[in-house]
């Protein structure tokens, strides 16, 4: 069934500080929207407060999930009606494993009674793991604890391969990745690639790009979306930067405010 | 300020209770010389923690009389739960003050191992257990409540590990309190020879019965050259029962005495722990977790001090703090003169998960010695709000993404304790504390 991911006028503020000032988006199950833009323009901003980060405070507009508005749910009750984020930086939450938190997180969606079972957990795990290259270990290691960057990364797209969101919001997923790591985390989210699956990838750079093959990409400045384009746009932005971007909109300080 | 006190016990009694136990001489004067102390001597001052009021002097008898078990069969489900009665071939079970149970391996025993209780041991053989019952660690004299100790133990163990032996099941001991009448004035020594290596993990628990009670313990450890202990404990004494608890442990060269605590009693409690690290390159370890709940309040001092060259020390402590329960952790870490390269590392944790919880966590470190190194971390706060977004992102509930935080958080020490049972009972005990 094809799902819906709409941002209507979001407005989002932290201690006060307006970051958002309006952003419409529509995503569609089936697709990759990729957001770009400099840094300090708002693009994890929007990634967290979708979620429910409890920094972030919704001031105004909604964002609606088939029709939902999930602005009105806890943060549990929007990953169970099928949201994902994976977070630039991950917690590492010592004594709870990799494991069984993956296991908490996939018998969240099930009815009591009808948990994952132990074999059947193990052998998605065991297959995730391998298609994304990790050691077995990272199994029984605490959540995300001394993970080096890419682990963690590739820990997050482990997480999205089993659980299996609508949609998942992916917030720099390719920043502080080796080529080799990249490549690993681009082949995660393109095994995710169905009809059933909705993807916003958020990134300061093209070379994701050439990885995994967006069928939208938008630019983020002051806070709002300015441009949105197919494929075509992001190459552009590789080749020429932002700054005609900005001309043509007639932008000086593309930034929401100097330390954002 | 003299505390008023008039013992439910006199001369006679415990003259009487120690010819009863037929003791040698040595631990009558003992009980008699520490029982005129503990009129004069004043009550510890646990730092930060007023305990004048406490109750630690009062109670209805000195020693009751509890059924044995015949067989393990017997036990109470709560015991049966804490013993692998399949496997678990070294085992003590003191029912209140009367000892209930005990099994020593034939293996163990042509080992020259010696396993039983306090006072047995002080019968059969009182050479041994003069020569280090409250010698080096703990002293007789120290205040009011080791004296009342020495004056009143009624319990406890005695395990002695010969020269180069080396233990490789843990021995296993497990205190039941389900009499309000009896006061529990248990003393374990651990007396373990060069070279050998031995883990011991206690239990204490309570029962519905357990009421209005007090529970004065002294654990003494002596690890010689190149000895290895491992000291497992969970204590789960009642809301009730009003508790004093002194585990000490000395190291000589090379050795190693690690410390696993679980500190669960439902009542107030003073805790005291400490490592004296004697010989060179020796090694100290404690490890301790704590839940508080209700109105307890609770004090636990956990102190390693280093006289050895080399030796290193560590505490890491780690407590959850809910209701209007307080608690003070003072950790400790002297370097005395002349202990050159010693390392000194403390870290406590404190976690609230209420408004009226309070929790206080002192970090102190006292070095007379240049050649060192030494560090400490410490903190108060709460549960990390970002740690329940990232678990509640993943659509795990509030409540179940704070039950995770908070046993991963005890989960250093839970990890430690080498028996199964006991491992699950500390689960199944910070489980309870934490979500009812």
């Amino acid at each position: 069934m094809a799902s819906t991911l709409v941002i209507k006028d979001l407005h989002v503020e932290i201690e006060g500080k307006e970051i958002l000032k309006g952003v419409n988006l529509e995503l569609d199950s089936g697709k990759i929207h990729v957001i770009m833009g400099p840094n300090g323009t708002g693009k994890s901003t929007l990634a967290s407060a979708i979620m429910g980060h409890p920094k972030f405070e919704v001031t105004k507009g909604e964002v609606l999930l088939n029709g939902e508005n999930v602005l009105e749910m806890e943060v549990d009750e929007r990953a169970l009606a099928g949201l994902f984020l994976a977070m630039q930086y991950p917690s590492e939450i010592t004594g709870v494993t990799n494991a069984d938190f993956l296991r908490s997180a996939i018998n969240a969606r099930r009815e009591e009674g009808q948990e994952i079972s132990l074999m059947k957990f193990i052998k998605e795990l065991d297959k995730n793991m391998d298609f994304l290259e990790m050691d077995q270990n990272m199994a029984q290691r605490y959540l995300n604890e001394g993970f080096s960057g890419g682990e963690k990364k590739r820990n997050e797209i482990l997480q999205l391969m089993m659980i299996k969101p609508e949609f998942g919001i992916l917030d720099e997923i390719d920043s502080g990745l080796d080529i080799d790591a990249l490549k690993v985390v681009s082949k995660g989210i393109n095994q995710m690639r169905s009809e059933d699956f909705g993807c916003l990838i958020i990134t300061h750079y093209q070379r994701l790009l050439n990885y995994i093959e967006p069928d939208f990409v938008h630019v983020m400045m002051q806070g709002r979306v300015v441009k949105s384009g197919g494929p075509e746009l992001a190459q552009r932005l590789e080749s020429e930067g932002y700054d005609w971007i900005k001309q043509e909109l007639g932008i000086e300080d593309e930034t929401v405010g100097q330390e954002a | 300020m003299t505390t008023q006190m008039k013992l439910p016990v006199d001369q006679q009694a415990v003259q009487a209770f120690s010819e009863k136990n037929g003791e040698p001489g040595w631990l009558s004067s003992l009980r008699l010389d520490a029982l005129a102390k503990a009129e004069e001597l004043p009550l510890p001052k646990p730092d930060k923690t007023k305990i004048d009021k406490w109750n630690f002097t009062q109670f209805a008898s000195h020693t009751v009389d509890s059924e044995v078990y015949a067989s393990l069969e017997e036990l109470p489900e709560s015991v049966k739960s804490l013993v692998d009665t399949e496997k678990q071939e070294n085992l003590y079970i003191q029912r209140n003050n009367t000892p209930a149970y005990l099994k020593l391996s034939d293996s163990l025993k042509s080992k020259g191992v010696i396993f039983t209780d306090i006072l047995t041991a002080a019968k059969e053989h009182p050479e041994l257990v003069e020569k280090y019952f409250m010698k080096d660690a703990v002293q007789m004299d120290e205040h009011k409540l080791t004296s009342l100790h020495a004056a009143l133990v009624n319990g406890g163990a005695f395990l002695y590990i010969p020269k180069n032996v080396e233990l490789e099941e843990p021995i296993q001991a497990v205190y039941v309190h389900d009499n309000a009448d009896a006061a529990l004035f248990n003393h374990v020594l651990v007396v373990a020879e060069e070279n050998s290596a031995v883990t011991y993990v206690e239990s204490y628990l309570a029962t519905e019965g357990a009421g209005e009670s007090l529970a004065n313990i002294i654990t003494e450890v002596v690890a010689k050259d190149n000895a290895r202990v491992v000291y497992g404990a969970v204590d789960n004494l009642s809301e009730g029962t009003t508790t004093y608890v002194n585990r000490r442990g000395t190291a000589a060269r090379d050795a190693k005495i690690e410390w696993a605590l679980g500190m669960m009693n439902d009542g107030d409690t003073i805790s005291e722990n400490i490592t004296h690290l004697i010989g060179d390159n020796s090694h100290g370890d404690t490890k301790m977790v704590v839940v508080g709940r209700g109105k307890q309040k609770q004090n636990f001092t956990t102190n390693i001090r280093h006289w050895g060259k080399n030796s290193e020390g560590y505490i890491l402590k780690h407590g959850v703090m809910k209701d209007a329960a307080s608690s003070i952790f003072n950790g400790i870490g002297k370097i005395e003169h002349g202990a050159t390269k010693a390392n000194a590392e403390q870290e406590s944790r404190v976690l609230m998960l209420s408004e009226k919880a309070r929790g206080d966590a002192n970090p102190i470190l006292l070095i007379d010695e240049d050649d060192v190194t030494a560090g400490h971390a410490a903190s108060v706060g709460r549960v990390d709000p970002m740690q329940l977004f990232y678990l509640m992102s993943r659509g795990i509930s509030q409540q179940e993404a704070e039950r995770l935080v908070i046993h991963g958080f005890l989960a250093p020490v839970v990890t430690k304790l080498p028996i199964e049972g006991v491992k699950q009972q500390l689960t199944e005990v910070i489980e309870r504390k934490v979500n009812v």
